[in-house]
């Protein structure tokens, strides 16, 4: 590896949550460039959901990913994929040397998430919809077995289009599933274009809010926020399911990605990776 | 053919009861029935079976569930009018070490909750058994409730186990087998008060394994579900005519027991018949006739009785299987016209 791709964390244990976020974000990038091209605008958009999640929010064994006493955390975008892998690597689930293998024959990380491939990754996603009814199911078993553990579920505004995700919504509600937090990543692009022109779901947090959820609605994109949001949805005494509703940016973090306007799959041209990652760098956390 | 509905049918006189769409019973008049046997057995089963939960879609009284729900309330989940809901969430619950039995009608899983079970709970290979009423004709209620594809729908699905029991006894003896199995299944479900046929032939079910219940010189009729009840009825009918009937039944469709098929069928000298309830297209009869051309099986002759490839109509059930040629009477005249 080169100086460029070699970053290590700044500090020990006490690695701030921007820096982990921009550890995310690279480790994306670079994952993208194997490919060339990719869903590495949304990668960049949730790194700071997942730095939250996964270095403030959720208990795990990074040893040990099926560990009973884990917080579940479940990809229903299974397109996300690069960005978990990301954020997997980062939390020492997956070993750093195997970005080179992503979406590769015989890789551990696939282009579409899925549970037999992957260390960490709990649920086979992709085909939208599933993760919030398979949430509930894995909510209820925890609790049948008494596990403080909660259920993180990952889902985006496109899956807001799936009557399924309504039936587990109503669902969660009804059995007082307080153990269940729901992720959605509003970044506003669905694959024909803007979310709100393919099927408007807005007014999203009253929605959430009449099905009998406890919502709060927060830039995604704004680590301090979502500390609070997610300390909040953990701690609220109600008996009924939290959700973080997150507006980010598509490609937050890389100014010119950011500025295009089809951004679902992106092409990136070959030169166009080194530039990303030094545009990163220079935004790098001090 | 359906009438026009701009045809006003002839005035009924008399004969009401037996041509009701309420008649939806499977047993004969007189025969020796077995109330709820799923229900009952699984209840049995669960006493010693603490990680079974069950889980409906608004029809626990219509797939015999509810006396499991009521022997263990705590552990029965009403998921509502939902199917997607209700396959995600049994997958969820099998990913957390219990074993979901999810019902609904065959109808609703099949066509309705197809992904949900391909993704959330086959590709996973999670240990999920689906029981579902209503499989292929067994309702006068029309296609809304008919499911006359679900094999041929569930057949491509990889890692899944599909299961169409003969009676009540089978049935019985399926719960704790289908529980025992690592994997998902998928289980044609017999309801209320369910034929008791095959305790009378010393069967046994076994795993994956097709079984000869009676032997015949002239016919081999390889049936499923409740064919087969009618293909030993038609056997001893067929017996007065000095027709000898051999019934194979087959009732795990897959993976199929290719070996008894393939030595049964190749014994040579008897026309081999397929019956099953089910459309002719994408069930056991196709899958059976694919066999043996892969193997250059060849019998005599090869005939399926089934379900024909269109929506069914509405009426009572005795009707409905004359018309389609799954009742008794209609599969001795097919099977005496082809001899």
């Amino acid at each position: 590896m080169d100086t460029l791709l070699d970053v290590r964390p700044r500090a020990g244990t006490n690695v701030s949550l921007s820096e982990r976020a921009y550890r995310i974000r690279r480790h994306a990038l670079l994952m993208g460039e194997v490919q060339g091209q990719g869903y590495i605008a949304q990668a960049l958009g949730i790194s700071d959901v997942l730095a939250v999640s996964y270095f403030h929010a959720m208990t795990y064994r990074p040893e040990d990913p099926e560990w009973e006493g884990r917080d579940r955390f479940l990809l229903s975008i299974g397109h996300y994929a690069i960005a978990l892998y990301a954020a997997l690597i980062e939390a020492g689930i997956i070993p750093e040397d195997e970005i080179a293998s992503y979406g590769s024959d015989d890789s551990r990380l696939p282009m579409s998430g899925m549970a037999a491939y992957t260390p960490g990754m709990e649920i086979t996603g992709g085909s939208l919809g599933h993760g919030l009814g398979i949430a509930v199911g894995i909510a209820l078993g925890l609790k049948r077995k008494s596990s403080g553990a909660f259920v993180y579920n990952l889902f985006s505004d496109g899956e807001l289009d799936e009557g399924s995700t309504w039936e587990a919504a109503m669902s969660a509600a009804g059995f007082g599933l307080d153990n269940l937090i729901g992720l959605v990543d509003v970044n506003g692009m669905q694959a024909d274009g803007p979310s709100r022109g393919v099927l408007n779901f807005e007014p999203l947090a009253p929605k959430f809010e009449a099905f009998g959820w406890f919502v709060q609605r927060v830039d995604g994109n704004d680590i301090d926020a979502l500390v609070q949001a997610f300390d909040a949805a953990r701690a609220h005494p109600g008996p009924c399911p939290r959700v973080v509703i997150c507006d980010t940016k598509m490609a937050k973090g890389v100014p010119f990605l950011e500025a295009r306007e089809r951004n679902h799959f992106l092409r990136v041209e070959a030169d166009e990776w080194r530039q990303a990652l030094a545009v990163l760098d220079e935004g790098r956390p001090q | 053919m359906r009438r026009s509905k701009y045809e006003k049918p002839a005035p009924r006189t008399g004969g009401g009861a037996k041509t009701s769409a309420m008649v939806a019973s499977l047993a004969a008049p007189g025969q020796r029935t077995k109330p709820a046997p799923f229900g009952n057995a699984l209840v049995e089963l669960a006493k010693s079976r603490p990680d079974i939960v069950g889980l409906s879609a608004d029809l626990a009284k219509y797939t015999d569930l509810h006396i499991f729900a009521q022997a263990y309330p705590e552990r029965f989940y009403q998921m509502g009018m939902a199917e997607q809901l209700l396959m995600s969430a049994a997958a969820g619950l099998a990913r957390e070490g219990f074993t979901p039995i999810a019902t609904t009608y065959a109808v609703f899983a099949a066509r309705r909750a197809y992904d949900f079970i391909c993704l959330a709970i086959a590709e996973e290979n999670l240990n999920v058994k689906i029981a579902c009423a209503l499989p292929g004709l067994t309702t006068g209620y029309g296609p809304s409730h008919q499911a006359t594809e679900d094999l041929a729908i569930f057949r491509g699905m990889p890692n899944l186990t599909i299961l169409d029991p003969c009676d009540a006894h089978e049935l019985e003896q399926v719960v704790p087998a289908m529980v025992a199995h690592q994997g998902p299944v998928y289980l044609r479900l017999l309801r209320g008060n369910v034929p008791l046929v095959l305790d009378e032939y010393g069967y046994t079910f076994a795993w994956g394994k097709a079984q000869t219940i009676r032997d015949g010189r002239d016919v081999l009729v390889i049936s499923s579900g409740l064919m087969t009840m009618r293909a030993l009825e038609v056997a001893q009918e067929l017996e007065r005519d000095r027709i000898d009937v051999a019934v194979l039944h087959v009732p795990t469709i897959k993976p199929l027991d290719a070996e008894t098929i393939l030595r049964e069928a190749g014994r040579g000298g008897r026309l081999v018949v397929v019956a099953e309830n089910h459309s002719v297209v994408g069930g056991l009869g196709e899958a059976v006739a694919s066999l043996l051309l892969r193997t250059g099986t060849v019998p005599p002759g090869f005939r399926q009785i089934g379900l024909p490839d269109a929506f069914l109509d509405a009426g009572a059930l005795p009707t409905l299987h004359e018309r389609y040629g799954i009742s008794t009477q209609a599969m001795a005249r097919s099977i005496r016209g082809w001899l």
